[in-house]
């Protein structure tokens, strides 16, 4: 009954055809179709934000979207934060210095809801991280050092686009 | 997730005639209760009909005598307006205190006003077969079961399952109503509190919608107390969490007397809930702590809580009235 669909995928800036059952979420395409691992699969019911992507820059989870609504759109995983030459994102760099992860399962879920976060301007108070971060659980517990990295990366962040 | 065909929308209306043509479907907007409920096995469409990508079901007006909110909407997009904070800050507090952010970029208007229960036995069809809300007249584990968390207003022998909403609370407290458009493109009004249906013996039915319509906007009349209006929201944790209680309130105060109130409550009751007997306490009445401390009891006459709910019927008057106080804040700050 569900014969594969097939639809575009464009993926941190690269067109991907492929054919999918109507079922696969995006995140189930981006980590067995297109072998992106590094979107992670936590709860894949909504619950745990480790599936955060951007679709035309905004924050969403994978794991509640079809692979066919995203057909079309502007896909940003983990592996599209870094620029070309390896250099990380203001983001990324934090989290690392800040030692904002102990397993690291939850962190690229972790770091692209951080780079939306900042970017809406919802990091202007460790309050106000807290609550715009409720989305990505970290079972680990990182959450102090979390909120470092996200604050230093928004003020660094709002001094490289001053 | 049962098999499914998946289709994209073109239009509004061929959407809708899609929609009129299959029994077993359902539209798929910001997907996040519909995907998750097929995850679970509770829904089991044939056929999806992709609505997110239409254009021109996403509009936000403010204007004088009414807020008009497109189906089409994200949660984010009605909270970040640059409006609505000022103007209507109890849908704004029952916006951005719900769910988490990903999921206010994903969820529609339309889509949230469907949203259903987060009944544990409702959403767990493998270990309990049994649920009226699923199919009616099988039972509910929910009755003798766990269920400090569900309803203790609007219940019924089959069902228990709370209102698991926060925006359609502050819709209720100002008189929404919800446009639908049918494949015949005839529109239809229908109030937020008709929108609702009490379980009574047929769970299963929670809106008046029928199988050919299709949400495609909120009207809220800008009433006064709108602007002076508040939503609480109090929970087992701080954020992303549902509604232990809430409530959703709004004040016109003139000369120190009440001249309109308006009350909701979520988190207890299985659809949202009017406070009408609160409400009616008020008004008229001069603004003061200890008059709403009266007032707010009256709210749990008709409270049915099971044991472990019981704390809900102590909670729900509390709740009223600090919603109320700061709602009145800037007004009694002479603002």
């Amino acid at each position: 009954m569900s014969e594969n669909i097939r639809l575009q995928l464009n993926v941190n800036g690269h067109q991907h055809d492929l054919a999918v059952d109507p079922r696969a979420t995006l995140l189930d395409a981006l980590r067995e179709n297109l072998q992106l691992t590094g979107t992670k699969k936590g709860c894949d019911q909504g619950q745990c934000g480790a599936c955060t992507v951007h679709i035309d820059g905004e924050r969403v989870l994978s794991c509640l979207t079809l692979a066919a609504q995203a057909a079309g759109r502007d896909v940003t995983t983990i592996e599209g934060m870094a620029d070309a030459d390896g250099t990380l994102h203001a983001v990324q760099a934090s989290f690392l210095k800040h030692d904002a992860f102990q397993c690291g399962y939850c962190t690229p879920g972790q770091i692209m809801s951080a780079v939306a976060c900042i970017k809406e301007g919802h990091a202007r108070s460790d309050d106000e991280i807290r609550e715009y971060m409720s989305g990505n659980i970290c079972r680990c517990g990182a959450y102090p050092h979390i909120v470092d990295a996200v604050r230093e990366a928004a003020a660094q962040l709002s001094k490289e686009s001053a | 997730m049962n098999p499914f065909h998946y289709q994209r929308a073109s239009s509004s209306d061929a959407a809708i005639e899609l929609r009129s043509q299959q029994d077993n479907s359902r539209f798929l907007a910001g997907g996040t209760t519909l995907l998750d409920l097929m995850k679970c096995g509770v829904e089991q469409p044939e056929t999806l009909i992709d609505i997110s990508q239409l254009s021109g079901l996403d509009t936000l007006r403010f204007e004088d005598d009414k807020i008009t909110i497109g189906a089409l909407a994200s949660m984010s997009q009605l909270a970040d307006h640059p409006q609505c904070q000022a103007l209507a800050p109890a849908i704004y507090g029952s916006l951005w205190q719900a769910a988490s952010p990903q999921l206010r970029n994903m969820a529609t208007i339309g889509g949230n006003l469907r949203q259903r229960t987060r009944c544990v036995y409702f959403r767990d069809p493998a270990t309990f077969p049994a649920c009226n809300k699923r199919q009616p007249g099988s039972g509910c584990a929910a009755l003798d079961g766990v269920n400090a968390n569900h309803a203790i207003f609007g219940i019924s022998d089959s069902c228990i399952a709370v209102y698991p909403g926060d925006l359609a609370i502050a819709l209720t407290a100002f008189d929404a109503q919800v446009v639908l458009r049918n494949s015949q493109q005839q529109e239809r009004r229908v109030a937020i509190g008709d929108f609702f249906l009490l379980p009574g013996d047929r769970p299963d039915q929670e809106h008046d919608i029928a199988a050919d319509e299709m949400i495609i906007a909120v009207e809220v009349p800008n009433v006064p107390a709108l602007r002076q209006s508040h939503y609480l929201k109090v929970r087992d944790r701080a954020s992303y969490e549902f509604a232990a209680a809430s409530a959703a309130v709004g004040l016109e105060i003139e000369d120190g007397v009440i001249r309109d109130v308006r009350i909701a409550l979520g988190g207890l009751a299985t659809k949202p809930w009017r406070a009408t007997a609160v409400e009616q306490a008020l008004r008229g009445k001069p603004f003061s702590e200890e008059a709403l401390r009266l007032a707010a009891e009256q709210s749990i006459a008709d409270a049915d809580p099971r044991p472990q709910s019981q704390f809900k019927v102590t909670l729900t008057p509390r709740v009223i009235v600090r919603a109320l106080l700061a709602a009145a804040e800037p007004a009694q700050r002479g603002e």
